[in-house]
């Protein structure tokens, strides 16, 4: 019995500090629609505003309390709410995800740029005190004596602020006249500013009262969880099991949920000890409990009227995608026989990079779903071509087939739900695989482990040299690339733009999108996994620290900065996120003191997310139209200053100035020579300028 | 003669480039309760979501009370004294009709206030005051609505089809309550499909039919017309 | 026996009931116009009818099959087509590819190996879109869409069209030459069960009428007996104890 309170006592704890950050984010979904993966990336960034207020500032400790808890974070909330949350409760749900990924990323990004690990200060130790640090009954051990455990202060005052949050949204929500505004917005905005209420004014207190109790969260876990980017952020992910038990809305559910996550956590932890199989599982509790929770989420309604063309698709004719692929070979081809080693395994990362934003550009871009565990189905790839140990074409497939199986898997309970669930339901899949499979000994990599791998050889021939290595990854990019652009012209991509339009009718029309939903998961995740295979042939060594979950979040992003709707936005961004690390690492001179771009970067692409996720075409879609820019100024300017000129030119240039589409009218014979020097990437464009 | 309490100039409004106002114009005088009648599509509730602020329109003007109203949120017209009651259930289904009272308190009115005209209005909604508003009938959650024109004392009420999808006797129960409110000297704009229903409490009326008014006068004589334009008068 | 059969259906909201005990039928190579007041449940029943809406009780037959728990997409393989009062159009594709994809969800898994081609401009051209045919879905005007979302229905070569406000957006000739062909495909054997406003046009191609109001089916006749029905008089022009001079026209 002793032992069951020791356990319980600290469940108690981490529960209610579920309850509080569950409660933000089921406050903020409700009144909003928009549902905030950064939740737990503010909560980090606030404690360390806490953090930085009261050790390096040396400010009072419950001044500083006041100023994050009532001044900081409710300020951020009114601005998130005011400049980027606005408007995007009735956008796709793909769009509104993005945006909250691209501010969790920069989030991240910024705490490690304004708060650098290694910056040593010797009078500001990187250490938050609990607070009410008491040894009051004089035993040496923090906290008072409870039936044989200790409980401690600041345990107390968690569980204590977790009641007054609770008693306060109740009475805000129930008996003021905004908080039943509150309420109403999320029946009818509408209605409610017939009323003369104001639903904006709502949504920005919730978004404020979010932010705030995101704060709390991240003040009170932090002495507990330390300074930690990640830790802290992530943390706050099993809060999302907590309010999904309250189906995102209701708050006593969510309360009863967070309280009950943490006890059984705490239990499980507790008792785990002696069961292997228990210990093994452990860390992945709350992900389990998470995705079974969304799978027990009732049916969605279709939704009826509303004609908005999402995808903006002209594409390529096959002549042209062939002429640029070639193009994209020749390039490598020739890269591949000059370049150091250094540069081909970067190349080859890009090229990894690439495919599975290509594998995204097929759900995502084609398809309107979000999935945030695009590189765990990678790492599934990998693992599978490391542990057959078959370095061939069979074992590539196999590679594939386990990936893609494994997709179905995770996309086959959730049929019947749409976009939030899915997404969320991957990203429990990707904590799953982290912290569970990739790590355990049989099954995975082993904990901190890697694995050799050997390179492929097709039809005998050995893909010994690396240089040899990276041009057939860039060939398979190139390929499946072309693939996803076939399917893009065919059937089946013009089926999945139509039912990312319109499900209902595509319902009327007699398709099952249930299993074309699955098999488009099925597809990605393979494609995902053909590249985990890849890049484990390339390194030759492979492990779980490849395929970390939060790895898949800058990826997504990449791939919409880029152009999620189209093959070359892909391939550029698989360049980009090679890049990443490579600038990562570097330092730059600002106004004379020395910058490093670590943070920096996170924090770019966070911003760009979030600027660029509501026109899915992404950047590329500049590039097409600057092509398409200069292909008419130069065409004119040829066609004035050369009448002479009528034989084609500039094959391999052709792929710059792409952008026309097939059925178009530039059936000109007059081909312009482009500029040239612009590296691989430009394999084929797809992506016009969306009219709707 | 003293300035309308409402009036609609020349109005156009397009759906995209779907012209579905093609030049209204119509006047409320101030104390007067006026019907305005026609088929679906004719664009009635396209005039109300201008008129209330809800929908920007193309051209033309809108005065209340003497005042051009373009531009002005919805929210700030009904701090003002426009009291809107849009087509459908206008509650809010999942706040108990007490709380669905308190929210009308907004239009200046103390919700102390409101509750109490409501409940001595309709003795129902004080015997649900604690039940969700969605769980009642549709003609209790209509009485509801109506509650909000009751109480909060508007310069003008716009109602949108009042009558949709309830039973001929509660809506006459409702309209008793219109004439009511009529009586307290606020100015009415009400839309309706049962012409004959919202005639017997209004002093003028109008048809509107293909985005303009076709037709405009005393009750009577005004029906006649109607009857043609609804059940096609052609074939 | 009839092609479809409502049968008893109710359909509550909360405490709200949208179909109340509603019992009707469609029967193939005819058209039926369920006509009634706005908020009278027609909508509701075409969900329900199509299987986007389970109802609270009562059963849809097809074809001589019960369907009321059949899901959406079967029942359209069985023969149903219905097109929608708040336009459902694939946006981002464009006129003829609309139909495209119809033409290849009828086709299945023959599609995907075998593309559709020439059949999709004659259904545009029997509808008479078919000068719209490469514009973008959602850059056409309202009436243009619900065209195109019939002849995206007649791609499955239904048995049954349910036809939700075809008409509106529709100016009068493009209405006469809509009626036409609603004439000319009940005359192919389809069954047509159409909601609609348009009084002219119900009046002009219906065989039958069934008059909705609140929930329930009030009246059943042709056009005749409907227009003369003071149930449906009172039902369109309202209730009243006030004294008119004159009956409308019967």
């Amino acid at each position: 019995m002793d032992t069951f309170i020791a356990f319980l006592i600290p469940g108690l704890f981490t529960g209610a500090a579920y309850a509080i950050a569950a409660s933000g984010l089921v406050l903020t979904y409700t009144t909003t629609r928009v549902f905030n993966i950064a939740h737990g990336a503010f909560g980090m960034v606030l404690s360390f505003v806490f953090w930085d207020l009261t050790i390096r500032q040396g400010l009072n400790v419950v001044l500083s309390l006041f100023l994050v808890l009532f001044v900081i974070a409710p300020l951020i909330g009114f601005i998130m709410q005011r400049l980027i949350t606005r408007g995007l409760g009735n956008a796709p749900v793909g769009v509104s995800l993005v945006v909250t990924v691209g501010m969790f990323v920069g989030l991240i990004g910024f705490a490690q740029q304004y708060w650098p690990e290694d910056r040593i200060e010797p009078e500001a130790p990187r250490f938050v005190p609990p607070f009410w640090l008491t040894f009051a009954d004089g035993d040496g051990v923090p906290g008072w004596q409870v039936a044989g455990t200790s409980i401690t202060g600041l345990q107390l005052i968690t569980i204590l602020s977790s009641i007054v949050v609770a008693v306060g949204l109740y009475l805000l929500l129930n008996k003021t006249r905004i908080g039943t505004a509150m309420r109403a917005s999320v029946d009818n905005p509408e209605l409610l500013r017939l009323f003369g209420g104001k639903p904006d004014n709502a949504a920005a207190l919730a978004w404020m009262i979010g932010m705030s109790l995101a704060a709390l969260t991240g003040i009170l876990l932090v002495s507990v969880v330390g300074l930690d980017y990640f830790g802290l952020t992530l943390l706050v992910v099993n809060a999302y099991a907590a309010a999904m038990v309250g189906r995102l809305k209701s708050l006593p559910m969510t309360f009863a949920g967070a309280m009950g996550i943490g006890v059984f956590e705490s239990l499980a932890i507790g008792y785990s000890t002696d069961s292997p199989l228990l210990s093994t599982v452990r860390p992945a509790i709350v992900p389990i409990f998470l995705f079974a929770v969304i799978v027990l989420a009732p049916q969605a309604q279709l939704r009826i009227g509303q004609v908005k063309g999402m995808v903006s698709a002209p594409v390529p004719s096959i002549p042209r995608m062939g002429i640029a692929g070639a193009a994209t070979l020749l390039v490598a081809a020739l890269f591949v026989t000059t370049a150091s080693d250094v540069r081909l395994l970067q190349l080859g990362t890009a090229a990894t990079y690439a495919i599975v934003m290509l594998s995204l550009v097929l759900l995502t871009g084609y398809g309107g779903h979000v999935s945030l565990a695009q590189l765990s189905f990678a790492g599934v790839g990998a693992l599978t071509y490391a542990k057959l140990d078959e370095p061939n074409l069979s074992g590539l497939v196999m590679a594939t087939l386990v990936a893609a199986g494994v997709g179905a898997l995770v996309a086959l309970p959730v049929l019947r739900l749409t976009g939030l669930y899915l997404a969320l339901a991957t990203l429990a899949f990707a904590v799953i695989m982290e912290k569970v499979v990739f790590k355990s000994p049989d099954l995975g990599f082993g904990s901190g482990g890697a694995v050799e791998v050997e390179r492929l050889s097709i039809l005998g021939y050995r893909f010994e040299s690396t240089g040899a290595y990276v041009f057939l990854m860039v060939a398979f990019m190139v390929a499946i690339g072309m693939g996803v652009l076939v399917v893009r012209r065919g059937v089946v991509g013009r089926m999945l733009i139509a039912m990312r339009d319109s499900p209902a009718a595509c319902g009327t029309l007699g398709l099952d999108m249930r299993w074309f939903r699955v098999g488009l998961f099925a597809s990605s995740a393979g494609i995902a996994g053909l590249a985990g295979a890849l890049v484990a042939g390339l390194r030759r060594l492979t492990g779980e620290a490849d395929f970390i979950f939060f790895n898949s979040l800058p990826l997504l992003l990449l791939a919409v900065v880029f152009g999620i709707t189209s093959v070359t936005g892909a391939v550029l961004g698989g360049v980009g996120l090679m890049l990443l690390p490579v600038l990562q690492a570097e330092t730059v001179n600002v106004l004379g003191s020395d910058v490093k771009l670590g943070g920096l970067m996170f924090m770019v692409i966070g911003i760009g997310a979030v600027l660029a996720a509501r026109d899915p075409n992404g950047l590329s879609n500049y590039l097409f139209r600057f092509g398409r820019f200069l292909e008419r100024r130069l065409r004119a300017r040829i066609v004035a200053g050369l009448p002479q000129l009528t034989t084609p030119d500039g094959l391999a240039a052709d792929g710059l100035t792409d952008g026309r589409t097939d059925g178009g009218a530039d059936e000109t014979a007059v081909h312009e020579p482009a500029p040239t020097g612009v590296p691989l990437g430009k394999v084929v464009s797809d992506g016009a300028p969306a009219r709707g | 003669m003293s300035v309308p309490i409402l009036e609609v100039c020349d109005l156009t409004a397009a759906y995209g480039r779907i012209e579905v106002l093609r030049g209204v114009n119509l006047s409320v005088p101030k104390g007067a309760v006026m019907a305005l009648l026609g088929p679906n599509g004719a664009g009635k509730s396209t005039l109300v979501q201008c008129i209330a602020g809800q929908k920007e329109h193309t051209g033309g003007d809108i005065h209340l009370a003497g005042v051009n109203v373009h531009r002005a949120a919805p929210e700030d017209l009904a701090r003002i004294g426009l009291c809107t009651v849009p087509e459908g259930r206008s509650v809010f289904p999942n706040l108990t009709v007490e709380e669905n009272l308190q929210l009308m308190s907004y239009a200046g009115v103390p919700a102390a206030a409101v509750l109490e005209t409501a409940f001595s209005y309709f003795p129902r909604l004080l015997e649900r005051r604690k039940q969700l508003a969605g769980t009642m009938s549709g003609g209790e959650q209509q009485m509801l609505a109506m509650s909000r024109a009751l109480a909060s004392d508007p310069a003008l009420l716009l109602l949108d089809e009042l009558s949709m999808g309830l039973a001929p006797l509660i809506v006459e129960e409702l309209y008793d309550t219109v004439a009511q409110i009529a009586e307290s000297g606020v100015s009415i704009l009400c839309i309706e499909q049962f012409a004959r229903t919202a005639l017997r409490v209004s002093d003028y009326a109008a048809v509107m039919s293909g985005g303009r008014i076709v037709a405009s006068g005393e009750p009577a004589e005004v029906l006649e017309t109607m009857s043609d334009v609804i059940l096609g008068g052609a074939a | 026996m009839p092609l479809l059969e409502v049968d008893d259906v109710v359909v509550q909201f909360g405490g709200v009931t949208a179909v109340n005990h509603a019992s009707f039928e469609a029967e193939a190579g005819r058209i039926t116009g369920l006509i009634g007041p706005n908020g009278a449940g027609k909508t509701t029943c075409f969900n329900v009818i199509s299987g986007l809406q389970r109802p609270t009780k009562g059963a849809v037959r097809f074809n001589g099959r019960t369907v009321t728990r059949t899901p959406v997409h079967r029942r359209s393989r069985q023969g149903m087509g219905r097109t929608f009062q708040r336009l459902e159009a694939f946006g981002s594709l464009s006129v003829r590819d609309n139909v495209r994809v119809a033409l290849d969800i009828h086709r299945g898994f023959r599609g995907i190996i075998k593309p559709s081609a020439s059949d999709i401009d004659g259904l545009l051209e029997r509808v008479g879109i078919r000068s719209y045919a490469d514009d973008r879905a959602d850059a056409i005007p309202t009436g243009t869409a619900r065209l195109l979302e019939l002849a995206r229905c007649l791609a499955g070569a239904p048995k049954l069209l349910l036809l939700d406000e075809p008409s509106s957006g529709l100016d009068e000739t493009e209405t006469d030459d809509f009626g036409d062909l609603l004439e000319d495909l009940a005359a192919e054997g389809m069954g047509i069960l159409m909601v609609e406003h348009d009084m002219d046009l119900v009046m002009n191609v219906c065989d039958t009428i069934r008059v909705l109001d609140f929930g329930e089916v009030i009246a059943v006749g042709d056009p005749s007996m409907i227009r003369s029905d003071p149930k449906v008089q009172k039902a369109y022009l309202g209730y009243s104890d006030v004294d008119v001079d004159k009956e409308p026209v019967a």
